[in-house]
């Protein structure tokens, strides 16, 4: 093998994926500050109205997070792409390609927020031209994804599987929810809201597919069982997943006078979703008896909170899809502690547990001298996220019986605010904590640019150790 | 197999996505030339503004303000009420200073929203 080739590659790939990871977190911080501006608003009425309203505090918001999602699955991706393939990244400079790309789009899609320019989609509120623009971005992702690993789909691991699925159906679905630029679907509103639902929704699955993925190869490095992700069970549940991706979203048009038949399918597969609950539950002493067997690693900490947090999310969202029961839920803060556990409890818990597994194996030194930040941040942060799930259902609760009772909407808000009160404050301390899991992570990266700067006078036996790592 | 599975289900998806574009959510409102152009106008505009951070349609939005989905036909609010607060602002909601025309258009795309509503109305 030409060594100074795999030497050349296996640097820059490492500096244009902590580009990546540095870029993911900084959008997880930026997020969450104004996710908690958005909460102040919520129980300060005044506060920045004219200036910086909510009208553009939860789109910066929503954008961020999702881009964070998105981002730190990339990331970890590229950084696991020469593992699983044996190959070093196909295109290098196309990493940086697409890095330089999203910065400039991230950068015009807040700057337009901030001066007021929107698109007025649901998580895609920036002007539409933008959206072209983000599926150009992901180009060089998609062509060094396949590049690299040429998979082989007879063979491949579930992980390979779902990254693959999370790529086309991010890109179908993003495509989709722009077709309400044509007359035929924009003039017809139970047309427009249905097929936007039904793009939404599956983009959600797309980029759990690319989430969950990640979750399982990380799950698969740190206990060496090249078994599971290979195994029937797992494709079961892989192609339960995609068919809920593909048919579940319907449960959101429950309210949408579009054909019965749509609510039926929706139900029906929804409830599928009871088979991975009830596997959760068998598995329940197993998976406890891991964890505590393996407490000690950070990263699998994270993957076991994120299973707490599917739970719960899971018995959320079967709730949620009962027509009867969906009639109350719909349109009250029970859809967003519902969105806030599977975003923040399972998607960030375990993006945090593929960040730290790199940087655990890119600097072990320093992970070790962070490890006691790192651990209390992972648990203020399930702590309070915990408070923050309570407080939206009980908002959503109020909110339900003020509507059977015919309540105003300003006495809803009114009868409200002691739960939007703790909404916000245990929102201060997810905000902590999570803030500590990414300063923590920042400080590690740094730390490891100064290591690379000396080495780099002696390229030769930097190059040994970066491909013995990669092979490893 | 795996991948057999695999193209079944994709074509499946293809196949119903195509049904719930046409059969699963035909209209029979239709409007004149005119009215559309203002109901077009209208949706828009909501989209410029993004009304849809603060509001929803169909449970689609942020939940900082009252759904607005049967707003128009609803006895406590009703045009002039919805006129009032797009004149003006409230409490929560910021005042954008609409244009009497620009109004005029937003509510034709919120009455037009409240008439599709059938099912949201029946209880
Ligand atoms: C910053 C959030 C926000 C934005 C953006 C916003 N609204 Fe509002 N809107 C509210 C709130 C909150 C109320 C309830 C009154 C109050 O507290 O201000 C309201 C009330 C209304 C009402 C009165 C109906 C009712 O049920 O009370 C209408 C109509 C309305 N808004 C339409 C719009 C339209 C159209 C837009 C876009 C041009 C818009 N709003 C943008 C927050 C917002």
């Amino acid at each position: 093998m030409n060594i100074a080739g795999n030497y050349n590659g296996s640097l820059s790939l490492n500096k244009a994926t902590r580009a990546f990871l540095l870029l993911a977190l900084s959008y997880l911080l930026l997020g969450l500050v104004f996710g908690l501006m958005g909460a102040f608003q919520y129980i300060f009425p005044e506060f920045l109205k004219d200036q910086l309203s909510f009208q553009k505090t939860r789109p910066l918001h929503v954008y961020m997070v999702i881009t964070w999602i998105f981002t730190a699955a990339q990331a970890g991706i590229y950084y696991y792409l020469p593992n699983v393939s044996g190959r070093p990244v196909y295109w290098q400079k196309g990493i940086w390609l697409h890095f330089i790309m999203q910065c400039i789009i991230s950068l015009v899609i807040i700057a337009g927020f901030f001066a007021g320019y929107f698109g007025g989609r649901e998580y895609l509120e920036f002007p539409p031209l933008l959206g072209l623009f983000i599926f150009l971005s992901w180009v060089p992702f998609v062509i060094n994804f396949f590049a690299t690993l040429r998979p082989k789909y007879k063979t491949a691991p579930v992980y390979v599987w779902m990254w693959s699925t999370g790529i086309l159906f991010f890109l179908i679905t993003l495509s989709e929810s722009y077709l309400w630029l044509f007359g035929f679907f924009r003039d017809n509103m139970v047309r427009d809201i249905t097929v936007q639902w039904k793009a939404l929704g599956s983009m959600v699955g797309s980029w759990n597919m690319l989430v969950y993925g990640t979750g399982i190869y990380v799950m698969e490095q740190l206990s060496g069982d090249k078994k599971v992700a290979r195994s029937n069970i797992s494709f079961f549940f892989y192609f339960l997943s995609l068919t809920n991706l593909m048919f579940n979203w319907g449960h959101h048009t429950y309210i949408v006078p579009a054909a019965p038949w749509i609510k039926m399918v929706a139900y029906i597969i929804s409830m599928t979703e009871l088979l991975i609950f009830g596997s959760i539950i068998l598995q329940w002493k197993k998976t406890v008896s891991a964890a505590r067997k393996n407490y000690n690693i950070l990263p699998y900490r994270l993957l076991s909170f994120a299973d707490i947090w599917v739970f719960i999310t899971l018995a959320l969202a079967l709730i949620m899809s009962v027509p009867a029961w969906n009639y109350f839920t719909h349109g009250t803060h029970i859809t967003v502690a519902h969105s806030m556990g599977a975003t923040i409890g399972i998607n960030t818990m375990l993006l945090m547990a593929s960040v730290f597994f790199i940087l655990k194996k890119e600097n072990t030194a320093t992970f070790q001298q962070n490890r006691k930040w790192i651990s209390s941040g992972i648990y203020i942060s399930n702590s309070a996220l915990l408070f923050f799930w309570i407080s939206l259902l009980a908002s959503g609760i109020v909110k339900i019986s003020g509507t059977q009772h015919n309540d105003t909407f300003f006495n809803i808000m009114l009868k409200s605010q002691p739960y939007f009160r703790i909404f916000t404050y245990s929102g201060i301390f997810v905000f902590i904590g999570l803030g500590i899991l990414i300063f923590s992570s920042f400080r590690i990266t740094a730390v490891k640019n100064q290591t690379e700067q000396m080495t780099s006078k002696k390229p030769v036996s930097f190059s040994t150790q970066q491909i013995a790592e990669l092979k490893d | 197999m795996k991948l057999a599975i695999f193209i079944v289900l994709f074509t499946a998806y293809i196949g119903y996505s195509v049904v719930v574009y046409t059969k699963g959510t035909k209209s029979d409102i239709n409007f004149s030339k005119t009215e559309q152009a203002q109901i077009n106008r209208g949706k828009l505009l909501f989209q410029q503004y993004n009304c849809t951070s603060c509001h929803q349609l169909y449970g689609l939005g942020g939940y900082l303000g009252p759904e607005l989905t049967t707003a128009y036909s609803d006895k406590n609010r009703g045009e002039t009420y919805m006129r009032a607060f797009l004149k003006n602002g409230g409490n929560r909601m910021p005042d954008f200073h609409l244009q009497d025309k620009d109004i005029d258009a937003l509510i034709s795309f919120l009455k037009y929203v409240d008439e599709t509503a059938v099912t949201y109305k029946k209880k």
